[in-house]
């Protein structure tokens, strides 16, 4: 039997024990029982002929707020008249809350204003001090230099990366063991993602998101958002918006799945429904919302952001997240839109209408004219592509041609030129395209397309104006237009459906991923040879440093279970290193803020790179060399390990020889050399035999 | 002596199964010496030990266990893979040998104390390795379960011979050849060539370039 419990103390040493800290930290705020109750103040004052006309006005008029338990209006016993207030008991908390919301500041009639309020917060109001307390002020903590990784003496990047449950960061070390920065084992229950800018890595949980940075890798911010499922971040790193199957409620009772956060402070500043349209695919089956993400997108500096609804434009002003003007963009029949990615102008079109002709418009923001329109003819579908400068918006127009086949041009608007002009370029009519990729701030765009069984790729470059009219009589003509988009090269792409641009240009990877087998060309377009040929079975996913140097191609765990790991190239296409890594999900490369350095110093440094080249490879070659002397260290000291320990076993075999030759009847260790007898052996043997008598 | 190991089916444990082989074929008997129960995960592969005084068993969660061949005790046991062993290799002189496990890992053990000495890391279940009887060298051997295969690379001769050196535990070189998973390999006692063998029904037998035979790391050469 256990010993009985003896806490030594007795009734009064018991109650002289102070447990108030503990009760102080367990302390329930027990509910009042009130929250169902409001105070309607500013009520006329009634004698008893209008007082039940009075309480069925009210009854009627907050019955429609919630379920009403309760009418209580008191009256003065001096005067028998009502005091000019009185009290509604509700069915529900909610109700309560939908009268004060409501009710609060309804004109009853010239005279009355009413005043609505919770019975419980006139408890709390009445009973503040009126004193004046001055808030304590926080020692000041000071925050960690969030883009302390550029200042790398190596100028390496880092790139994270996602292995089971592990996250890692990594400074790339070219070909070699890249040094790891920091890691951290389920650190997000989906993927990880960086912000356009690089300074901050976002990681989801449950509860939301988190966002991590500076050299500590400590949490600089936490957006709660129950089960987010993705997100997206503005341009400049200012705002964060979040999606997730579970909405926020609000006190009207909507549902709104959708919320913009503001990064610096962590305020939640707005938040969004889906728009009902996407909310009818639900059918009543499943939660299959279809989801068009990024839902909201950004203007390229933060200021605005917007999003499409049936037949019109909605553009929010941030900070506040107000609709501009109060107004949407009215734009019947609009089927998709984008923002140039360097100016406030809005690009989107819309189909044919009864009369009018299907039409891409851009237009300017905040002011609402229209930069340029371009009316098109038995369109089909378009397709908007900005280049990345917003120098160009191409549009690919799919028309009907005849009654079975479809043919596409594309249009291009010339954005830096005096009323946009706009390019236009038909395609073969047997060639169709796929995809369409522009050069990262270039004039040059890559088009993936299929022509019968063969899948292409042209490179094309938009020619300026004045090189094609140059020496022609008069104006320019319909040929000289078409010149305005000048087909390059047409290569031949077999195995290839990405085509994957430095992002300092010149530079491109044509790559099959996914569904293909992961077949890999290096392409300079400058001078437009193909500099390398390479493949990575199976291969998921192509990302490029954000220097343009290196290029890796992964397989995903989360695509395909087997041989997952990555392969770090240059950008010519040589192999600088294979890793294998079981389970891995992702690898993606830190990206840098745009240069700091004017056009003039970036040229002057181009200038005298042969200058700086001598310094860096010296850097070079003292690193590898550092390298190698490691390794070598390390492997000497493995061998001598080795022949240690092989020694030691030998020796212990040699001690058992004794006992050995015992069992085995003979020293299995002796080898009989130059014993072998051959022995040769003739063997006959009849095959056949005949007998034939020659006669004479 | 001889050893023999059956499965744990139709209601049986897995059990190793000790006979006398007698020189003479009229006195051979069908009776064993001594059997070994074994409880847990049943026995993947078994092999004597040095000097017929114990016995080694690899187990299908990845065990190896030591057994007393004499009385039948186990003396040892130590649970470093994390699945099936499938091969497992003694060193010429028996002191230590290497296994081959469905983990993707092939590791050395050394045989007294069962202390992992090295290990080489794959990314295939490793059906088989040797050790090299006159090279700092061990090969590994395995690929996909067959039912898997049309997942991996469908070139031919993606199965491969993987060799490892052995201290540095760095992948030498390969040689291709089965297009199906290789089950088992083997040096020649001279070290000269290896057997291989595998699910596409094909036994290779390979024989090494002199240049095999005198490559050696920097490392090996100083003192």
């Amino acid at each position: 039997m256990p010993p009985a419990l003896d806490t030594h103390l007795d009734e009064d040493e018991l109650a002289e024990i102070d447990f108030s800290d503990i009760e102080e930290r367990y302390r329930v705020d027990l509910p009042t029982g009130f929250d169902t109750v409001v105070v309607v103040d500013n009520v006329p004052v009634v004698g008893d002929a209008k007082r039940e006309k009075l309480l069925t006005m009210i009854r009627k008029m907050f019955s429609n707020m919630g379920a009403i338990k309760d009418l209580h209006m008191p009256t003065d016993p001096k005067t028998g008249e009502s005091k000019g207030f009185l009290f509604i008991d509700f069915e529900t908390p909610e109700g309560a809350a939908m009268a004060v919301r409501h009710g609060n500041g309804t004109r009853l009639d010239k005279r009355h204003v009413l005043a609505v309020n919770r019975f419980d917060d006139i408890e709390t109001y009445t009973s503040v001090s009126d004193e004046y307390q001055e808030p304590e002020e926080e020692p000041f903590v000071e925050k960690e230099y969030m883009k302390s990784w550029l200042g790398d003496p190596r100028a390496r990047d880092q790139w994270v990366m996602m292995k089971g449950e592990d996250v890692s960061i990594y400074w790339n070390n070219k070909g070699e063991q890249p040094d790891l920065v920091h890691s951290r084992s389920n650190w997000s229950d989906m993927y990880v993602s960086w912000s356009p800018k690089g300074t901050y890595l976002a990681t989801f949980h449950k509860q939301g998101i988190v966002l991590w940075g500076g050299p500590s890798w400590s949490k600089i911010v936490r957006f709660p958002h129950t089960n987010v499922k993705l997100i997206d971040f503005s341009p400049n790193e200012k705002y964060l918006t979040t999606w997730s199957h579970e909405p926020f409620v609000t006190p009207e009772g909507e549902h709104h799945h959708i919320a913009i956060w503001d990064i610096v402070t962590g305020r939640k500043l707005r938040t969004f429904p889906l728009e009902s349209s996407a909310l009818g695919q639900q059918d009543g089956k499943q939660n299959t919302v279809k989801i068009d993400w990024p839902m909201f997108k950004w203007s390229h500096d933060d200021k605005y952001v917007a999003r499409m609804l049936p037949d019109m434009i909605s553009v929010y002003e941030t900070p506040g997240m107000g609709l501009l003007d109060k107004k949407s963009f009215k734009i019947p029949g609009v089927k998709s839109f984008a923002w140039s990615p360097s100016d406030h102008i809005l690009s989107y079109w819309t189909p044919e209408s009864g009369n009018i002709p299907a039409r891409v418009t851009l237009t300017q923001v905040p002011s609402r004219n229209t930069v340029r329109t371009k009316n098109l003819f038995n369109v089909i579908d378009c397709k908007l592509y900005w280049q990345s400068a917003g120098d160009y918006l191409l549009v690919r127009v799919e028309r009907v041609k005849t009654k079975k086949s479809t043919m596409t041009n594309f249009e291009v608007f010339r954005m830096r030129e005096k009323d946009v002009p706009v390019d236009v370029s038909e395609i073969d009519s047997n060639i169709e395209v796929t995809n369409i990729f522009w050069e990262p701030a270039g004039p040059r765009f890559a088009v993936l397309a299929q022509e019968g069984q063969k899948i292409l790729c042209n490179f094309y470059q938009m020619v300026t104006a004045k090189d094609t009219t140059a020496g022609k009589k008069g104006g320019p003509s319909a040929t000289d237009l078409a010149q305005g988009v000048k087909l390059l090269k047409s290569v031949d792409a077999k195995g290839t459906n990405q085509v994957i641009w430095s992002p300092k240009g010149r530079f491109c990877v044509l790559a099959g991923v996914r569904a293909f087998q992961g077949e890999l060309q290096f392409w300079d377009v400058d001078e437009l040879i193909l500099m390398n040929t390479g493949e990575h079975y199976m291969c998921t996913d192509v990302e490029w440093d954000p220097t343009g140097r290196y290029v890796t191609t992964s397989v995903s765990w989360w695509r395909v279970q087997s041989d997952t790991g990555f392969i770090m190239w240059t950008f010519t296409g040589q192999v600088l290193a294979k890793q294998s890594v079981p389970f891995f999900k992702q690898l993606l490369w830190r990206p840098r803020p745009p240069i700091l350095l004017s056009p003039e110093k970036q040229k002057q440094i181009r200038k005298n790179l042969k200058e700086y080249s001598k310094q860096f490879e010296e850097e070079d070659a003292a690193q590898t060399k550092a390298v190698s002397r490691e390794v070598l260290e390390k492997r000497v000291r493995l061998w001598k390990e080795w022949n240690e320990y092989v020694a030691r076993v030998r020796d212990d075999y040699e001690r058992a020889k004794d006992l050995r030759t015992d069992i085995w009847g003979f020293d299995p260790e002796e080898v009989d050399e130059g014993e072998v007898e051959g022995v040769e052996e003739w063997v006959e043997e009849i095959i056949e035999e005949t007998e034939e008598i020659v006669e004479d | 002596m001889a050893l023999y190991v059956t499965d744990a089916t139709m209601g049986q444990p897995s059990t190793i199964w000790i006979v006398p082989v007698e020189e003479d074929l009229e006195n051979q008997t069908d009776e064993f010496i001594r059997k070994i129960v074994i409880t847990g995960p049943k026995a993947t592969v078994a092999s004597w030990g040095d000097l017929n005084k114990t016995i080694y068993t690899g187990h299908e969660d990845g065990t190896i266990t030591i057994w007393d061949a004499e009385t039948g005790e186990k003396i040892k046991s130590v649970k470093s893979h994390t699945e099936s062993i499938s091969d497992m290799q003694w060193s010429k002189d028996f002191g230590y040998f290497i296994t081959a496990s469905k983990d993707q890992t092939s590791k050395i053990f050394d045989g007294k104390t069962l202390k992992v000495m090295k290990t080489y890391t794959t990314e295939r279940p490793v059906n088989s390795a040797s050790l090299s009887p006159i090279r700092p060298h061990i090969m590994l051997g395995g690929g996909q379960e067959a039912m898997n295969v049309t997942t991996t690379g469908a070139k031919q001769g993606k199965f491969e011979v993987r060799f490892f050196h052995l201290p540095f535990e760095e992948e030498i070189g390969r040689v291709k050849g089965h297009f199906g998973p290789i089950n088992t390999l083997a040096f020649h006692p001279d070290g000269r060539s290896f057997a291989s063998g595998g699910e596409d029904g094909f036994v290779r037998l390979h024989h090494f370039d002199e240049d095999y035979f005198t490559f050696k790391y920097e490392e090996e050469t100083l003192e």
